[in-house]
């Protein structure tokens, strides 16, 4: 393009100031997500729920099977924070164990389709060409191919196994983290500093992860928040179809469908586990929001 | 036009054959199956399976002659519901589920994008952080969630709505619709919201402003274009979710659709119901993927151009 | 009573940041039929000031503070928004920079087009059309009644600018803004759509403001000239007194910065020739692969672009050669593919008499610390998560040309030679100017110490009187480091001022090379002509006489 190019930092907006902080792209993302009240309330609320859930099983205030047949599904008390289920287990120590399974299968996965498809997507948008092509191609058939009910046939056929769980959620969402990694590292290759890098006699390896990564980075964090709460809704939805964590085990998702059960007489047995997955998942999302506009400072809404 | 879409339509057959051999072999793999010798089958079943699908063949027989029973639209005899097959039950489940799916998905669309271009335009409004903040909930609240609450709300508490059934009581079509619609009305609304915003702040459309045209006409005359182009590629990926959500609002509403004949089959390893009713489901995401692309393609002239100067 | 008059224009941006005083108590007025032209670099407040006259700036967070519009005799700032949209598009229209981003790409062209006449003056739309035809050929579009159902995509960026102006005249406006309109435009589109303007405007006696940076372009168009800087209007006057007679030192500066004379061709005793390419080719096939159908594929041929059509030239050690052609016209491809950033189809360069085309890829990666590139765009020239100190330190540490303690000296020594303060090595990109990024550029592209650069428009994206310093700079650096440069640029004069010998670049192909002196003073390529006389000077008298040298030859 000929002439002046006519950039953001033209505007009256950015000539004139310059940014506060004056540091890594990071430090003045982090400045930005502090001033995001809601996304660091979010942060806060999961922050607590992981450390409950990983300290679960000293602060619980039941055993996790201990049954009160005598009691009974009873309403909220003061010794039954959350109530009782039917066979009088106490609804809070089960919904501790609950965020365990759930938050496990929320993170693990994640890092599963994060792992393939930041793989995936750079090597594809990095090479370019053919190879670029065919990665991109199977993609989109995989994309194309109805997940839900594949993974639905596999837990029916092979059986309800946790480590099955993990990789058929996980392959269902490395894909969207492929493509958009695969973007971006496309738009990356334009730029010149990439060329230069080139120019400069940098080896493949050092501009992959001198140049590329470090850029990467941004989307790939935020998207990662996003895909927790997806892969913990998708866990929650097998769960509740009988296709997914089998008790003795319990998550969030299995809660819920007990709940609905008895939903007319003893709603607490819903409402709670339902309250716990709905925060959980609006915190992720929240924080994901957040993250995206204080770590991408063009995706600003002035 | 004509050769896009063609050419789409057969990039589809091999993914539909993937599909197609992937779950036929998958079936067959299952332990403990009918193909494995289990006990527990009726006899007249046996005889059925065993004329349908000439087991005593190699394996590649068998495939080969589902895949022709396929191209003739049989799927095959039901395991678990002697004398009834598959076809049938798919014949009976379809309307019920298309029903649902197309009220929800129209539900989806208009509310959605209504929500989202009105907040979209008066962005870090009120108008604007009310609308997203109740989407926000639509979409962390899962239908097997909502359905629920809106069943305990609606229909226990008030007794203002019917909990069961489809077409048997009047507006006992509104809570399995609004279950299933909501998630993706507050998905879509989310998404036009951030198209339409991205839109108003093109060049095009400040000259949209500079000839002085009224706003009505600039934003659905300019905008709307460009800026619901996110929401039309999102109704490809939206009508599987919706078909797959169908699966649970039929089983909490006791709806007899084809989303929940599925999990029932699922339950009961009616081997051949999974498969037909999977390869079924899967022709119809594939075809409405197709659907989206290709109108898609339509909306961008530029695209269209592409394509056309192909001949 | 003059057509516009402003008084003390105030406009403030209210970001997290701080009150940005974008427009600071301006005033001008603008009579019927002239042109005024209002200067200034980027961030000057000129497109501010003109667009919050009817309202187009984003309103939270712009905010006009003060000020009166008067357009015949009413003022504009405060209007209700129906009145302002009575006279955007009508009494006063506005034409954009960018004519690509600025046209809608869903709707055609006609639709565009006849907006205006159906909104502003209530006609059926077969009227309106009628005259959108009569429009589009009154600019000069060939062909009206079949392209005015185009879309805007299928026009070039000269036609697409026609467009633009055919929409905002279509309505005889009484004032005509142009915002930067010949910007991204080639230098002979350029000349094109500034004579059309000219034309249109005296046919319907329009007064025209415009806003540019390109003295050049405004000695030859306007009758009065407003300087602005950091949003206040430093100095108004007619363009002579402007050019001649300048009192500001902003002004001063801003004159002096045009590069203007020419550079006198070094000496060389031994030619020794440190690159020789010849019968360079590389082309790009256009046109998308698809599965290919037998029965419609028989009449389709691949169309092939020929960026770089056999191209052949050699440049002495210690010489400047600047390349110059419009877009299109292969020099960037050029540029590129001698250093082997893009691959060529045929043709070798021989680098030290070594043929590049034959080396193996570790010998490649040896000779990559002999050349290097500089390149166009500051912003993203730099990884924008590397320090100052990481991206020049970078090429000494993989190269091993520097390594442990004396690092931190190297780089401070590079920093030193471009002009950076020592204290700058620790901030990253995004804090610097786009002068100060482009020094980090160069920097890093002299680290190896290099016998070769590449420099693509290196000053192409920069204000005036930054790119004088630059280019001052780049010339110290080729005299102090003894480098053979090869400087590609679109802008005439600056190739000009530093280029020992010029090469002119015509669709790919090499159609004249020849010192600096003779290019100029004799030209004897067609093309090399039709580029002199296109380009603007800065200078209004000889503006004057170039005109009538292109309208004498029409």
């Amino acid at each position: 393009m000929l002439g002046s190019i006519k950039h953001k930092e033209d505007s009256p907006l950015h000539s004139s100031l310059p940014s506060k902080g004056g540091g890594s792209l990071w430090s003045d993302g982090w400045t930005r997500l502090k001033r995001n009240k809601l996304a660091i309330v979010s942060l806060v609320i999961l922050i607590f729920f992981c450390i409950t859930a990983l300290l679960t099983p000293i602060i619980a205030p039941y055993g996790y099977e201990e049954q009160d047949l005598l009691l009974g599904a009873s309403p909220p008390s003061l010794d039954h924070w959350l109530g009782t289920d039917i066979f009088g287990r106490d609804m809070l120590t089960r919904i501790m164990y609950g965020s365990r399974v759930s938050l496990a299968v929320g993170f693990i996965a994640s890092a599963v389709a994060v792992f393939i498809g930041v793989l995936w997507g750079t090597i594809a948008g990095y090479s370019g060409g053919k190879i670029d092509s065919f990665m991109m191609r199977t993609v989109d058939i995989l994309y194309a191919l109805p997940f839900m009910i594949f993974i639905i046939l596999l837990m029916v056929i092979f059986g309800r196994n946790i480590l099955l769980l993990f990789l058929a959620i996980g392959a269902v969402e490395w894909l969207t983290m492929a493509r958009i990694v695969r973007g971006q590292v496309l738009s990356l290759k334009q730029q010149d500093f990439v060329e230069a890098a080139i120019s400069l006699g940098l080896s493949h390896w050092t501009i992959i992860h001198r140049h590329l990564v470090p850029n990467v980075l941004s989307p790939v964090i935020v998207y990662t928040t996003l895909t927790i709460p997806s892969v913990m809704l998708l866990e929650a939805f097998l769960s509740f179809l009988g296709l997914g964590i089998q008790p003795p085990e319990s998550s969030w998702g299995l809660l819920i469908s007990y709940g609905v059960e008895t939903m007319e007489e003893y709603p607490w047995l819903i409402i709670f586990p339902g309250l716990f997955l709905s925060v959980t998942l609006f915190s992720l999302n929240f924080l994901g929001d957040g993250l995206r506009d204080a770590l991408d400072p063009r995706a600003s809404k002035d | 036009m004509f050769y896009f879409t063609l050419n789409r339509l057969l990039q589809s057959i091999p993914v539909l054959l993937i599909v197609i051999t992937a779950t036929f072999f998958l079936v067959r793999a299952a332990p403990g199956g009918p193909f494995s010798a289990e006990k527990n089958v009726p006899p007249e079943v046996v005889r059925a399976l065993e004329a349908q699908y000439n087991l005593d063949q190699s394996i590649w027989q068998q495939y080969t002659s589902y895949i022709g029973d396929l191209l003739h639209g049989d799927f095959g005899p039901s395991f678990r519901y002697p004398g009834r097959t598959v076809n049938e039950l798919i014949a009976a489940g379809l309307p019920v589920t298309g029903e649902l799916a197309l009220y929800a998905m129209l539900l989806a669309v208009l509310i959605g994008a209504s929500a989202g271009i009105y907040a979209g335009l008066r962005p870090n409004s009120l108008h604007d952080y009310l609308p997203m903040s109740i989407s926000m909930v639509g979409i962390c609240i899962p239908s097997f969630l909502m359905g629920p609450l809106l069943v305990l709300f609606f229909g226990i508490y008030m007794e203002w709505l019917p909990i069961s059934g489809w077409g048997s009581s009047p507006g006992d079509k509104i809570l399995p619709t609004l279950t299933l619609g909501l998630g993706y009305a507050a998905f879509i609304a989310r998404l036009s919201r951030g198209g339409i915003l991205e839109v108003m702040t093109k060049d095009y459309i400040r000259t949209a402003k500079a000839k002085g045209l009224p706003v009505k006409v600039i934003v659905l005359k300019h905008a709307l274009r460009g800026g619901l182009i996110p929401v039309v590629a999102f109704l490809g990926p939206a009508f599987a979710g919706l078909l797959s959500g169908s699966f649970v609002v039929e089983t909490i509403f006791q709806i007899p659709g084809l989303g929940r004949f599925y999990v029932q089959a699922a339950f009961n390893r009616d081997y051949t119901m999974i498969l037909g009713t999977t390869i079924f489901f899967a022709t119809l995401i594939i075809l409405f993927n197709l659907l989206s692309d290709v109108i898609a393609v339509w909306l961008d002239p530029k695209l269209r151009q592409q394509y056309r100067s192909d001949k | 009573m003059y057509l516009l008059s402003v008084k003390n224009l105030t406009v403030h941006f209210h970001t997290r940041n701080g009150i940005v005083k974008a427009v600071d108590d301006v005033s001008f007025d603008v009579d019927h039929g002239e042109t005024l032209a209002i200067v200034g670099e980027s961030g000057s407040g000129k497109s501010v000031a003109l667009y919050s006259l009817l309202d187009l700036i984003p309103r939270p967070p712009g905010k006009i503070e003060s000020g009166r519009a008067l357009f015949e005799g009413t003022d504009l700032i405060n209007r209700k928004e129906k009145e302002l949209q009575k006279i955007r598009g009508n009494d006063i229209a506005i034409i954009f920079q960018d004519p690509m981003t600025s046209l809608n790409p869903y709707l055609t062209v006609g639709e565009q087009l006849m907006e205006p006449i159906i909104y502003h003056q209530r006609k059926s739309r077969k009227k309106a059309k009628i005259a959108a035809i009569k429009m589009l050929s009154e600019v000069g579009i060939k062909e009206p009644k079949i392209k005015i159902d185009s879309y805007p995509h299928e026009f070039s960026g000269g036609m697409q600018q026609r467009v633009m102006i055919a929409m905002a005249l279509i309505v005889k406006p009484k004032l005509l803004i142009c915002d930067e309109p010949t910007t991204a435009l080639d230098v002979t589109t350029q000349a094109q759509i500034i004579k059309l303007i000219q034309e249109i405007q005296i046919k319907y006696k329009i007064a025209v403001i415009f806003i540019s940076h390109d003295l050049g372009v405004v000695a030859g168009i306007a009758n009065n000239i407003a300087v602005m800087k950091e949003g206040k209007i430093v100095e108004k006057g007619t363009t002579e007194d402007i050019f001649y007679r300048p009192k500001n030192d902003y002004t001063k500066s801003l004159l002096s910065s045009v590069p203007s004379g020419q550079k006198i061709t070094k000496s060389f005793v031994n030619e020794d020739i440190l690159l020789r390419v010849k019968g360079l080719v590389k082309y790009y096939s256009s046109g998308n692969k698809r599965i290919n159908w037998p029965l419609y594929n028989k009449n389709k041929e691949q169309k092939f672009i020929k960026a770089v059509d056999d191209v052949s030239f050699e440049i002495k050690r210690g010489e400047i050669l600047g390349v110059v052609g419009e877009s299109g016209s292969g020099k960037s491809t050029l540029g590129r593919s001698i250093l082997q950033l893009t691959t060529l189809n045929s043709g070798d360069v021989y680098f030290n008499n070594t043929n590049l085309m034959l080396l193996s890829s570790s010998k490649k990666t040896e000779i990559r610390k002999r050349m290097q590139m500089v390149f166009q765009d500051p912003y993203s020239s730099l990884n924008p998560r590397m320090t100052v100190f990481d991206t020049l330190a970078e090429p000494l540490l993989y190269h091993s040309i520097s390594k442990g303690n004396k690092i931190l000296d190297d780089v401070y020594a590079l920093m030193d030679d471009v002009g950076l303060p020592r204290s700058a090595s620790k901030k990253y990109p995004h804090e610097f100017s786009g002068g100060q990024r482009q020094r980090i550029a160069i920097g890093r592209a002299i680290a190896t110490k290099p016998d070769f650069v590449v420099a693509d428009e290196p000053v192409s994206a920069l204000d005036v009187t930054v790119q004088a310093q630059i280019l001052e700079l780049m010339l110290s650096l080729v005299e102090k480091h003894n480098l053979t440069m090869m400087f590609i640029s679109h802008d005439l004069s600056v190739v000009r001022y530093i280029a020992d010998r010029i090469a002119v670049m015509h669709q790919g192909k090499l159609v004249e090379l020849d010192e600096t002196g003779n290019i100029f003073s004799s030209p004897s390529n067609d093309y090399t002509k039709q580029l002199l006389l296109a380009t603007p000077l800065a200078d209004p008298i000889k503006e004057k006489e170039r005109q009538n040298i292109i309208s004498s030859k029409i």
